[in-house]
Parts: structure tokens; C-alpha cells; sequence
């Protein structure tokens, strides 16, 4: 990102900060929280930082206007030590889904491939099949050769060099927005919510819901009785989630005494008894032809078919967390009501009707007014803050209004034109 | 604070407050090791160490946990009582452990036939009184069954290793997990244990005791039997440091933690016959068998010597407890040592959580 891009950026941040500081949400017993930060144009992270106070907190905001802002879900004795000596007390429980990890269908037409250095764009399905076909030509000549081996894993992957700049290890992915994801997103969130509440017992005050400002949500569990746990324990509950590491023997089939029918899982249960059941035999009859079904086979037969069955539904039944995040107790997450700076967008609560939070309107913070001119190459259309732009040629320059030439500029694939003149030049 | 009855302390003889119930008896410490009337006492409580170092369970003379006889209720609590007082002379680390867990598991079947008890509900509310008191586990009965909140729950079974206590393979409902009586006591066995160590811990040292010392130095013995040298080594990586854990524990370890565990101090260098000992407490313990296994790894027999697995792997394993220090580091055999300087970049372009370590200085 050039400093042109990074002004604006940071100006336009400034200005939303500016008017909406008190806004950002003070984190719960802050004195014991670890802060962290991230500037624009400058590499990696500053973290370990003791916040005293709100007027502190808003104060490191105003002074240092970050790209991303983070606070821990750790509960530290001294959060400004390092790691090991921090002396950990406690964590919020954190889940969190991203639509990268469902992997749909839709994300062939609106994930590009950017590269970092030059800017250009393209789909990233394409850049992935030309990979697949280098690495094959590669192979074939390899192999007549005789050669074997040498360099063949290296060759693909991220380090391909960018198509017109020349540059290795620089193209990445980069996902528009889609509503598909978002709608797929929302159902597994609305799963996690009440795994969290008619399972696990979270009472709804403890829960919050946030949209991560760019692929992702975030539902963090601020109940106390949950907050000791240790990254084993959270590992186990973030397994729970996703009805992974179920065995048949939960379900009442085991390997030697075959089926106790009254373990069978059923339609109707509570907890993920219920969910399974649903989803491995659909209805009471089905269930019961399964059993009559087992009755005829060996008891290795049913337990090795229940493996199957458990293998095909899981992911399914479960929600799709992402256990790492979960797990990991010294982290330190994006704060709420904060920019995220992959996509100029606010990392939002998601209060009220689910159904109807959107986003790619609602968290669409900066300037809708003013426009600047920009740069940018975009081979697909999308939606942002009700409106639609593109698709761009390499290089086209287009009126954005701030909001949209910031998401540009964030996702790669957009430069302010040389010709701008931007709206705030203090 | 629980009011018990004399057949409870004799089940649960941990409860009883020991310099009360000696007062009470109106003997001295330095009559046990002479009076006559005092040495089947005395008798009892070396038994109960010695089983416990073997790693079995003392098998007491209660029937079901209610003797007849006033005199046999007395022996079985100050047998327990003097237990501690042998244990604290011979002053073996080893010997606390487990004389610890093998006190916990005899409560533990005790506490279980309690909670089962249909008969008589005193024995019941008894049993969830001593779960609430001592763990704070607030735990809910319906027909049998304990309803324990999940949180709760989840503290307790974090030792286990085995499928079963995972939570997904329990059954999950209104916030509580459901478990019978055995589960339920079994639950707990490792805070018995921490609990038991820690009152033998805070218990006073008595002077040594005139008549007593032959059997103290037995004890001494046994215990510098059992204690491995590797115990004081250094520092281990968090992986191994479990496995120890969960085989001083009693827990059963599988066998592919048993095979990390095993090539990882080969690796070390530690010899086999250092090693045996640890696998003592595994509840399907041969020496035979693991001296076997522990040379055939070792490449003693068979010339084929096996490699301690790496962190993939054992990530995959569930045998993976990564710190911070783990970073950069693809073995466990390479904990402790620098950490690479090599840094990876910042991969995970759209992750909104971070690492915790910083991806790479500013
Ligand atoms: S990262 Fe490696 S050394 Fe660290 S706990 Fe995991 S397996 Fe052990
Ligand atoms: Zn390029
Ligand atoms: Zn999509």
C-alpha cells in the first residue's frame, strides 16, 4: 500500500473515531485485559498493552487512529508482561465462524486473487486452475526427464509469482461481499446460539454476537461460570460444538455387545441426541428400521455402519466453528465496534433480528457522501452500502465514495488516482 | 461443615478431623509405637501404605461399608489416620501420591454405592453433601442419574483422556451433563486425590516415634524404590508433562501417548530401566510386558530404534498441549532449545484473531 493510500485511509479512520469514540464498548475489568494494535504501513503488531481506564482506551484510539484494534478474551494479573509472565486468571469463552471455512460453491465467483504488490486482480479460481495445470506440465516434463522430487512441492502455492508484476508470494486471496456466505454465516451462528443456550446452559445476557467486519462472526460468552476453563476444557466444549470426536458407543452401539436400544439417540431428544437423530434417520419410522435393520447384522457390522453414519452427519449436526480459536486462551481478538482494516468496515454488534442484520450495509461506517477518484481493477460486481460497482478493467478509474474506494484500497485491488484530491488533508 | 456419623468417617475417614479424633481417643503419639492394644492400628495403616505403593486398592474390613463391630469403625479411621502419621515420618513425596489415590479410589466406590443407594436417601444426600463441600459440585439427582453443570463438568474431566468423557460422547441437556452414580464419583477422583495430598501436606510432622523406626525406614525404601531419577530433570515440553501427569494420576494413558512418552526420555537418554517405573500406575500394568515394550522402542531388541513423534503428529493425536514456548518447534525434543529466528509471515490474511505471539518484530 503506498503513504497516498495510507493517508486517506488513516484519515478517513481518524474521522470515523473522531465522531463515534464513545461508541466503542469499554471491555469488562479493562485493567486486566491485554490491548494490542496495528498501524497501517507498518509491520506486525504492538501488543501487551495495559489500558487503565476508558479515557485511556480512547485516548491510545485518537493518538494512534490503528488499522485494527484488539483486546484480549484472557483475564491477566499484569497484561502489559510477557506471555509467560502474564499470570493468567480467567477468559471469556470466544467461538468464532468464517465463511472461508464453510467453503460454498458461490466463492468461486466472488473470491479474487490480488496481488500486494502491483494490485492487479483476477479471479482467484482461475489463478488456481493455471497453478494446477504448471504443476502438471511440470510433473510430465519431470518424469521424462527422470528427475524425481527435486523442487516439485515448492513450485505452487502461495509463492506463485504475481501474472504481471513478476512478484513471488505475494497473490492472495481476497473475498468479496456475498450474500450466500453472509445468509450461510448467519445459520450456523443462529446453531452455535442455541447449542450455547438450550445445551450448554449460557443464559442470552451473556451471550454477544459480532459481525468481524469482514467474513467472519464472532460470539463471545462472557458468562463467569466459564471463564476459568483451560485451553483443554475449551477445546473439549469447542468439540461438543461441532459433534466432533463422537463415538457409536455415545450413541448406545458398541463393538462386542452390539446395539442397547435405550442409548439409541431419538427425534424429539434433548441436547445434540435430538439434532443427531434427526439427522442420521429423518424420522421415528426410519429410526426404527434402522434398528430392526441392526438386529439382522453382527455387532462389528452395526458399530463399523455407525461410524459411517457419524462421519456422514457430524458436520452437519454440529456447528462450524473454528476449534483453534476456541481453544487458545492468549489470544487477542479484533474489539467490537472497531475497523477492521481488511475491509474498511466495523466489526458490529449483531443486536435485535438476525434475519434482517445485513452487513454489507450496516457495518458500512465511512463517508457515503464524499467521493474520491480511484483505480482499480475488479473483474467481478459487487454490493456495499446498498449500491453496486464494478466490474472494473486493470486500471479503470471510477468516483467511489469513500466507504467503497477505502474497501478497495483495504482488499488490494483499488489505488487512490493520481489526480485525487482527498477529502481531508489536515 | 458436614456432621458425620462414625461409619461415614470409616468410609471417608479423609473427613475426620485427626487431632480431634486421636484427642478424643485420649492416646499420645508415642504409645503407638509400644501399646500392645494399638498394634493392629499400627499394623493397619502400614498395610494401607503398602497396598497403596503397589497400586492397589487397601481392601477394608467393612461390609458394604457398615461394620458391626464399634472397634472394627475405629480401627478403619485411625489406621488411616496413623497412615498419614507413617507417611509424613518416612517424608517420601512418592508415598503421598499414592497413598492419595489409593484412598480416593476406595472413597470413590464408597461414594458410589451411596449415590445409588435406593433404600436410603440419608446415604444419598450424605454422598452430594461431600461432592458439594469438598469439589463444589452442585450436583442435581433425577431417578438415580446426577445432573452436573457443564462448566463444572468440564473442570473435572479435563484429565481424562479417554472418548467416553469427552463431552460430545456424554449426554447434554439444560446445561447439565447426566451421568450415573460410578461416572459421577469417578468424576472427581483426581480432586479426591489433590484433596487427600493436600490434607497429608498441611498435617503436622510428629517426632519420630520409639519402636516405630524399622518400619519407617521399610517405608523409605519402598518409596526410593519407586521414584524414577527423572523426576528431577529438567524442564518438559508440555506433551510429556501431561503424560506424566496422567499416568501419576492413575489415569490410563493411550497407547500412543504411552509411545510418545517412552521414545521421547530414550531420546533423553534415560534407560529403560528408569522408565519402567513410570507405567506403574497404569491400570494394566506388567512389568514384564513394558520392560518387553520399552527395549524393543529403545532398539535393545529388534535393532530397529523408533523416533519420538513429531508435534503434527501429535496435534492429530490429542496429545498436544502447545505453550507459547512451542512455537517455531516441530518436536518435543526440541523444547526448550532457541527458538527459530525464522519467522513465518502473517498467513492467515483474513483471520480476525491473532496468534499468540507476535508474527514478526516491528
Ligand atoms: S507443540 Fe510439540 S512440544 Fe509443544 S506440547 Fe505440542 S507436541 Fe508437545
Ligand atoms: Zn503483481
Ligand atoms: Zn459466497
Amino acid at each position: 500500500m503506498n503513504e497516498r493510500d495510507i493517508l486517506f485511509l488513516e484519515s478517513a479512520f481518524k474521522k470515523y473515531y473522531y465522531d463515534h469514540i464513545s461508541e466503542i464498548p469499554v471491555p469488562d475489568d479493562i485493567l486486566h485485559r491485554e490491548f494490542g494494535y496495528q498501524k497501517l504501513g507498518v509491520k506486525g503488531m504492538t501488543r501487551h498493552i495495559q489500558v487503565k481506564d476508558a479515557g485511556q482506551m480512547r485516548v491510545m484510539f485518537m493518538k494512534t487512529v490503528p488499522s485494527d484494534a484488539y483486546c484480549s478474551n484472557s483475564y491477566y494479573s499484569f497484561p502489559n508482561l510477557d506471555m509467560r509472565e502474564k499470570d493468567w486468571r480467567g477468559a471469556d469463552l470466544v467461538f468464532d465462524i468464517d465463511a472461508k471455512d464453510l467453503n460454498l460453491p458461490c466463492r468461486r465467483d466472488h473470491v479474487l486473487a490480488v496481488c500486494e504488490t502491483c494490485g492487479c486482480s483476477r479471479m482467484e479460481r482461475e489463478r488456481a486452475e493455471e497453478e494446477e495445470k504448471k504443476k502438471k506440465k511440470k510433473k510430465k516434463k519431470e518424469g521424462k526427464e527422470g528427475e524425481r522430487g527435486a523442487g516439485e512441492e515448492g513450485a505452487g502455492g502461495p509463492n506463485l509469482e504475481c501474472g504481471s508484476c513478476g512478484q513471488a508470494g505475494r497473490v492472495r486471496p481476497k473475498s468479496l461481499p456475498c450474500k450466500e456466505c453472509i445468509t450461510a454465516s448467519k445459520k450456523q451462528v443462529a446453531l452455535l446460539n442455541r447449542i450455547l443456550r438450550d445445551e450448554l446452559g449460557v443464559e442470552p445476557d451473556h451471550m454477544s454476537t459480532y459481525f468481524s467486519g469482514n467474513e467472519g462472526f464472532h460470539v463471545h460468552v462472557s458468562d463467569p461460570r466459564f471463564r476459568e476453563l483451560d485451553a483443554r476444557a475449551r477445546s473439549d466444549l469447542a468439540g461438543y460444538v461441532m459433534l466432533s470426536g463422537l463415538v457409536p458407543e455415545a450413541l448406545g452401539v458398541h463393538k462386542t455387545s452390539g446395539l442397547d436400544r435405550a442409548e439409541l439417540p431419538d427425534l424429539g431428544q434433548k441436547g445434540w441426541r435430538g439434532r443427531f437423530a434427526k439427522a442420521a434417520f429423518g424420522s421415528k419410522t426410519k429410526r426404527a428400521e434402522t434398528i430392526s435393520e441392526m438386529s439382522k447384522t453382527s455387532s462389528w457390522a452395526a458399530y463399523a455402519r455407525f461410524e459411517g453414519i457419524i462421519r456422514e452427519v457430524s458436520g452437519d449436526v454440529g456447528a462450524r466453528i473454528d476449534a483453534q480459536v476456541t481453544g487458545d486462551i492468549h489470544r487477542i481478538f479484533r474489539m467490537p465496534h472497531t475497523i477492521n482494516s481488511k475491509s474498511g468496515m466495523l466489526k458490529t454488534a449483531c443486536t435485535g433480528d438476525a434475519d434482517s442484520f445485513d452487513p454489507y450495509a450496516d457495518a458500512v461506517v465511512l463517508d457515503a457522501d464524499e467521493t474520491v477518484s480511484v483505480e482499480c481493477g475488479c473483474p467481478v460486481r459487487f454490493g456495499l452500502g446498498r449500491k453496486r460497482f464494478g466490474p472494473y478493467k486493470a486500471g479503470e478509474s471510477a468516483e467511489l465514495p469513500v466507504y467503497a474506494a477505502a474497501y478497495a484500497i483495504c482488499k488490494g485491488f483499488g489505488r487512490l488516482a493520481a489526480n485525487a484530491t482527498t477529502v481531508n488533508a489536515d | 461443615m458436614l456432621v458425620l456419623g462414625k461409619d461415614e468417617k470409616a468410609k471417608y475417614p479423609f473427613l475426620a478431623d485427626a487431632g480431634k479424633y486421636l484427642q478424643e481417643y485420649g492416646f499420645e503419639l508415642p504409645q503407638f509405637g509400644t501399646d500392645p492394644i494399638l498394634k493392629d492400628i499400627v499394623d493397619k495403616a502400614y498395610e494401607r501404605v503398602m497396598a497403596a505403593t503397589s497400586g492397589s486398592v487397601y481392601k477394608s474390613g467393612l461390609a458394604d461399608g457398615r461394620a458391626v463391630q464399634d472397634r472394627m469403625l475405629d480401627v478403619e479411621i485411625l489406621s488411616f489416620l496413623f497412615a498419614i502419621v507413617l507417611i509424613k515420618l518416612a517424608n517420601r513425596h512418592t508415598l503421598v501420591r499414592r497413598f492419595a489415590l489409593s484412598e480416593a479410589r476406595r472413597a470413590e466406590s464408597y461414594l458410589a454405592g451411596d449415590l445409588s443407594d435406593r433404600r436410603d436417601r440419608s446415604r444419598v444426600d450424605m454422598a452430594r453433601r461431600i461432592l458439594h463441600d469438598l469439589f463444589g459440585l452442585k450436583v442435581e439427582m433425577r431417578d438415580y442419574r446426577y445432573l452436573i453443570p457443564v462448566p463444572d463438568y468440564l473442570k473435572h474431566s479435563s484429565v481424562f483422556h479417554e472418548r467416553e468423557w469427552k463431552l460430545v460422547n456424554r449426554q447434554v441437556e439444560d446445561g447439565h451433563v447426566i451421568l450415573k452414580p460410578d461416572k459421577t464419583v469417578r468424576l472427581i477422583r483426581h480432586a479426591l486425590t489433590t484433596y487427600i495430598s493436600e490434607k497429608i501436606r498441611d498435617s503436622p510432622v510428629p517426632d519420630m516415634i520409639p519402636g516405630l523406626e524399622g518400619m519407617v525406614a521399610e517405608l523409605v525404601a519402598v518409596a526410593d524404590k519407586l521414584t524414577p531419577a527423572y523426576e528431577s530433570t529438567g524442564e518438559h515440553p508440555p506433551c510429556i508433562k501431561h503424560a506424566i501427569n496422567v499416568l501419576k494420576s492413575g489415569e490410563n494413558l493411550p497407547h500412543s501417548g504411552r509411545f510418545m512418552l517412552a521414545t521421547f526420555l530414550l531420546a533423553r537418554g534415560q534407560p529403560v530401566e528408569e522408565i519402567a517405573p513410570l507405567f506403574k500406575n497404569a491400570p494394566d500394568y506388567s512389568e514384564r510386558v513394558t520392560m518387553y515394550q520399552l527395549n524393543h522402542l529403545s532398539g535393545r531388541t529388534g535393532g530397529v530404534k523408533y523416533n519420538c513423534p513429531s508435534c503434527d503428529k501429535l496435534r492429530t493425536q490429542n496429545l498436544c498441549f502447545a505453550v507459547p514456548e512451542c512455537d517455531g518447534i516441530i518436536t518435543p525434543l526440541q523444547f526448550g532449545r532457541r527458538r527459530k529466528a525464522a519467522q513465518h509471515e502473517q498467513q492467515h490474511q483474513s483471520s480476525d484473531v491473532e496468534p499468540a505471539e507476535e508474527g514478526e518484530p516491528a
